[in-house]
């Protein structure tokens, strides 16, 4: 089979054509917003707000009497869960007397605690709910494509307008507080806008990998760059490239689609870690060879 | 046009009276849980003076310069700043004792002292021709220039010390505060940011530098003013008046013993 011809011929399916289309918005939001969860070491909070939306979603599944038909009101019940955790962990962390891992920890768990009590309350329904576990993003409807562009576009607008400050207030907390910038309210935006991408990122990914796609291209970008804006782009690049190709895969070889993507994600990681240029492992292995031949 | 350090901050085009102090501050007090951090601190600093905040450890001279750029809220007093309530977001800038943030940031020298104009820069927008202008002048005062492209965890401590520097003087303030900037570096590094300091003052900028150092302190030719600082204010004017030996016995409890030479006060400390 020629390229051209394994490339388009998983695109007769209008399912393949969406998920594509899906998996590449999640990539792009997830990137973004995850190069400031990346810069400001908060990959344990992602990973928590990830876990701490089953509750939203089995609330969601019981509202709608148990069918997964509707999944808008999913999606706005998964946001709330969502929200309401980042800004519970904002709040126990907020007088200083309890850390913030620490409140991560007991909001993450509680929550998602709660979620599985509630599913296992309607056992009949637990095999839909593992979509959510592993995400299927060949499942993607053309109302899901609707929300994931909306939230995404307003995601991404929204770090666009407050890309100076949130850039101070990762930087240097102190001295955005002296610029007199609302720093607790800069924070609370950047734990909403996680609380969004994760959500968003449910669909394809789902909540037990959503961690990966938020950490993952930032990182790898982070190896590569020295700017934000540029390791933002690069990091957008992995971050569609390897929902694209992880889909792909997942179509030829018969995988999980988010198992597939996050792998790919994860091998171009590995490839950048390893082979940097000035940075990576093999690169600083020669060096070293090399200072030990001149000694 | 060559950028000005401060821009006249005035309503409706009229000018300020150019005789109002810099800062003046008016029984300010701070206290944290139950102790007393400062105590009904009042003194007046003038316009491009360089002041030296001294006194032993744990005298609240970190605490008046947090207190001094709204980091702190005190618990009675105020702050003016050229005669007005301190409230602008830009004229009072800080540069605190060991800025931590994290070295391999992806910015550069140029996009550090580019933050210092975050509240200038509207949302949406990118730096304009002013901001820049600010960040180049800024970086030719800290002698930076050439290092502006940088990643900041390339530099020395001194030349970090110098960015965060030039960071302040970006966000176009009429009062810098410096917390014991000189701590952890090597002498060359010291006489550096000096020559910084002085730099700073020659743009008209007024200067308050927390500071261990007594000798350095006490130099005429770096400070014109020393505010000497025991919880309460001891004592605050010329090396000379304020550095007495009643005064350095209120403050630091009889070790330190004044002589005086043709730079100022020597002081010998005699607890070794």
């Amino acid at each position: 089979m020629e390229l051209s011809e394994l490339l388009l011929e998983p695109l007769r399916f209008s399912f393949m054509q969406r998920g594509l289309l899906a998996a590449v918005m999640v990539g792009v939001v997830c990137s973004v917003v995850g190069a400031f969860v990346v810069l400001r070491g908060m990959a344990f909070l992602g990973d928590a707000l990830a876990h701490a939306i089953l509750p939203g979603v089995a609330i969601g599944y019981m509202a709608n009497g148990g069918s997964s038909a509707d999944r808008g009101a999913l999606f706005w019940w998964a946001l709330g869960a969502a929200i309401l955790s980042a800004l519970g962990i904002g709040m126990i962390t907020q007088g200083g007397r309890i850390k913030e891992d620490s409140a991560i920890g007991i909001v993450f768990v509680g929550m998602f605690a709660l979620g599985i009590a509630l599913i296992s309350a309607m056992r009949s329904f637990a095999v839909d709910l593992s979509h959510f576990l592993f995400g299927n993003v060949l499942g993607v409807s053309n109302a899901d494509l609707w929300r994931i562009a909306i939230a995404g576009f307003l995601t991404l607008l929204a770090v666009r307008m407050f890309y100076r400050p949130l850039v101070a207030v990762a930087f240097d907390e102190t001295h955005a507080a002296t610029l007199r910038l609302p720093v607790t309210a800069l924070n609370y935006l950047l734990l909403a806008l996680i609380a969004v991408v994760v959500v968003v990122a449910l669909q394809t990914v789902g909540i037990a990998l959503v961690l990966a796609m938020l950490v993952t291209p930032a990182t790898t970008a982070a190896l590569l760059t020295r700017r934000l804006p540029l390791m933002m782009g690069v990091a957008t690049l992995i971050g569609a490239l390897s929902g694209i190709s992880g889909l792909y895969l997942s179509y030829y070889i018969s995988i999980a689609s988010g198992a597939a993507i996050v792998l790919v994600c994860i091998a171009v990681f590995l490839l950048v870690f390893l082979a940097a240029p000035g940075r990576g492992w093999l690169w600083s292995l020669f060096a070293r060879r090399r200072q030990a031949a001149q000694m | 046009m060559t950028p000005r350090l401060h821009p006249q901050h005035s309503r409706n085009g009229a000018a300020p009276p150019v005789d109002l102090p810099a800062l003046e501050v008016q029984h300010l007090s701070v206290t944290y849980e139950h102790t007393r951090a400062l105590d009904d601190v009042s003194f007046v600093v003038a316009p491009g003076e360089r002041t030296a905040v001294i006194g032993p450890n744990g005298a609240g001279k970190s605490t008046l310069l947090k207190t001094l750029v709204g980091l702190i809220h005190p618990t009675s007093g105020a702050i003016r700043v050229k005669g007005h309530v301190h409230t602008q977001c830009s004229a009072v800038a800080y540069v605190p004792q060991r800025v931590q943030v994290d070295w391999s940031f992806p910015v550069s020298v140029w996009d550090v002292v580019m933050l210092g104009r975050t509240a200038h820069i509207g949302l949406f927008r990118s730096p304009g021709k002013r901001d820049r202008e600010q960040v180049q002048h800024s970086l030719e005062l800290v002698r930076m220039s050439d290092l502006a492209r940088r990643q900041i965890g390339e530099l020395s401590g001194g030349q970090q010390q110098r960015v965060f520097i030039a960071r302040a003087l970006a966000q176009d303030a009429f009062v810098l505060l410096l917390d014991e900037p000189m701590t952890g570096l090597d002498v060359r590094a010291q006489d550096e940011v000096l020559r910084v300091v002085d730099n700073i003052h020659q743009n008209g900028v007024t200067v308050l530098v927390a500071t261990h150092d007594l000798q350095q302190a006490a130099d005429v030719r770096h400070y014109e003013r020393v505010l000497l600082l025991n919880q309460r204010l001891i004592g605050t004017g010329s090396a000379r008046n304020v550095l007495t030996a009643e005064n350095l016995a209120a403050a630091y409890g009889g070790h330190l013993h004044r002589v005086e030479t043709e730079q100022g006060v020597l002081l010998l400390h005699d607890s070794h």
